[in-house]
């Protein structure tokens, strides 16, 4: 097991940057999305994004500063209702947004961080959501086959991580973080704090440290 | 009472102790306050945890609810990531989801999450609580603010679910699905059978005990 520390500096990103690519962001409504690194997103000036995630937050908060900015050509989440501005490029024909239910998104960030082909689900039979998907009636119930989703980079957040990168998230910050973890090709995390490899009790960690490229410290206020 | 604290009311008096509800933005937040004593009951909240309970005090950091605002945990709250959030909610495990609506018809089809070329925000969690939630209770004001009816022969908005409504509480009647029957069973206090009748454009059949909601006298 390595116990290389994993720990960079948020500018260290900016070389993995690149216009067109395709990011997923933890987080609901802000809280769990990692603020630095979406905040070097966008001093980057990277742009024609596709983000994955479940909301585009406000236009001030979160993701949404990189929606308001016109950063993103593509969203897929299930939720945009709270940023005027998605709705608004979406409407314009500026923004392409994909609108998936919350449950099959998280699904299917799992399946592609998963090694799954995709996830049956009877969220959205019987509504537009149906569109162009395949449909499967199993023992006499209908479902759905939703596709797995996989991105170049997650950028998440956690509470606390070891230097190995073994996760804790708190509260209502984890949501989408640990999914996300698994379905990307390179994994960065922003923490508030950094303990030494070891002081993680091992029955509390909720991302295990494999799955986590790089930690990115910013200390709470 | 207004006609929100009314259905809020009438809904409260649906749950059970023990059960395990998500409650919808606006409206259904209010349900909590008209639970009868004895009544506890566990929230759930699709980002992430159950336990939800009211504000108390100063905000916790990372403590919000599915709406984004700062909210409070009670004795005995469990987080977890959104994929376990949504197997509790798609798989059968929350008893009761407690939602507005745009428009509910006759086959307990619900619209609640867009109106085209208007208003598309996302469905969010509402297909996937209205898929897979035991109940669903569709709490909303009988007619549009136009005076329109929203209880249909058929939706015509884009559906949430196909099928799945269990009951439906405005602040005229109460309506549930009896063996897949469209049926009034309760009257709003003052309310005639005639009035619900000329302000609902579905068919629905009237319960032979249908009677005038009880509700306490602090509410009514």
């Amino acid at each position: 097991m390595t116990n290389r520390n994993k720990r960079i500096a948020v500018a260290d990103l900016r070389p993995r940057f690149r216009d067109g690519m395709t990011i997923m962001f933890g987080g609901f409504l802000g809280t769990g999305t990692p603020d630095s690194m979406v905040r070097e997103l966008l001093d980057s000036g990277v742009k024609d994004l596709t983000i994955i995630g479940n909301d585009t937050a406000l236009a001030t908060t979160g993701i949404g500063v990189l929606v308001a900015n016109r950063r993103v050509k593509k969203v897929i989440a299930s939720h945009i209702g709270t940023n005027a501005e998605t709705g608004k490029q979406m409407i314009a024909g500026e923004l392409d947004v994909e609108l998936v239910p919350q449950g099959t998104l998280a699904e299917r960030i799992r399946a592609g961080g998963s090694g799954l082909g995709g996830v049956l689900t009877p969220t959205g039979v019987g509504t537009i959501i149906e569109k162009g998907k395949t449909k499967l009636t199993l023992d006499g119930v209908d479902y759905l086959v939703e596709r797995p989703l996989r991105a170049d980079l997650a950028i998440l957040k956690a509470h606390l991580a070891d230097e190995s990168g073994n996760l804790v998230y708190r509260r209502a910050a984890r949501n989408f973080n640990p999914l996300m973890a698994l379905a990307a090709d390179f994994v960065a995390v922003e923490v508030a704090s950094i303990v030494p490899t070891g002081d993680i009790d091992p029955d509390h960690v909720m991302t295990p440290g494999t799955l986590v490229d790089a930690l990115v410290l910013v200390e709470e206020k | 009472m207004d006609a929100k604290d009314l259905i809020a009311c009438r809904v409260a008096q649906e749950l059970k102790d023990g059960d395990v509800v998500n409650l919808g933005i606006g409206l259904p937040t209010l349900i909590p306050n008209y639970l009868s004593e004895g009544v506890h009951i566990t929230l759930q909240s699709e980002n992430g945890f159950l336990g939800l309970g009211p504000l108390v005090g100063d905000p916790l950091p990372d403590l919000v609810n599915a709406g984004g605002k700062p909210c409070g945990m009670l004795p005995g709250t469990a987080f977890f990531d959104s994929a376990m959030s949504f197997a509790i909610i798609r798989g059968g495990h929350v008893d009761v989801t407690v939602l507005g609506g745009l428009q509910v018809d006759q086959l307990g089809n619900l619209a609640n999450w867009m109106v085209p070329g208007k208003m598309v925000p996302g469905m969010g969690g509402a297909m996937d609580l209205v898929t897979g939630a035991r109940n669903v209770i569709v709490a909303m004001e009988h007619n549009t603010k136009e005076g329109d009816a929203k209880i249909l022969k058929q939706c015509e908005l884009p559906l949430t679910a196909a099928g799945k409504v269990t009951a439906i509480a405005t602040e005229l009647a109460y309506f549930r699905f009896i063996g897949g029957v469209l049926t009034l069973v309760e009257t709003a206090p003052g309310v005639s059978l005639d009035e619900i009748r000329a302000k609902t454009e579905a068919d629905y059949a009237v319960s032979p005990d249908c009677r005038e909601m009880r509700l306490p006298a602090k509410a009514s």
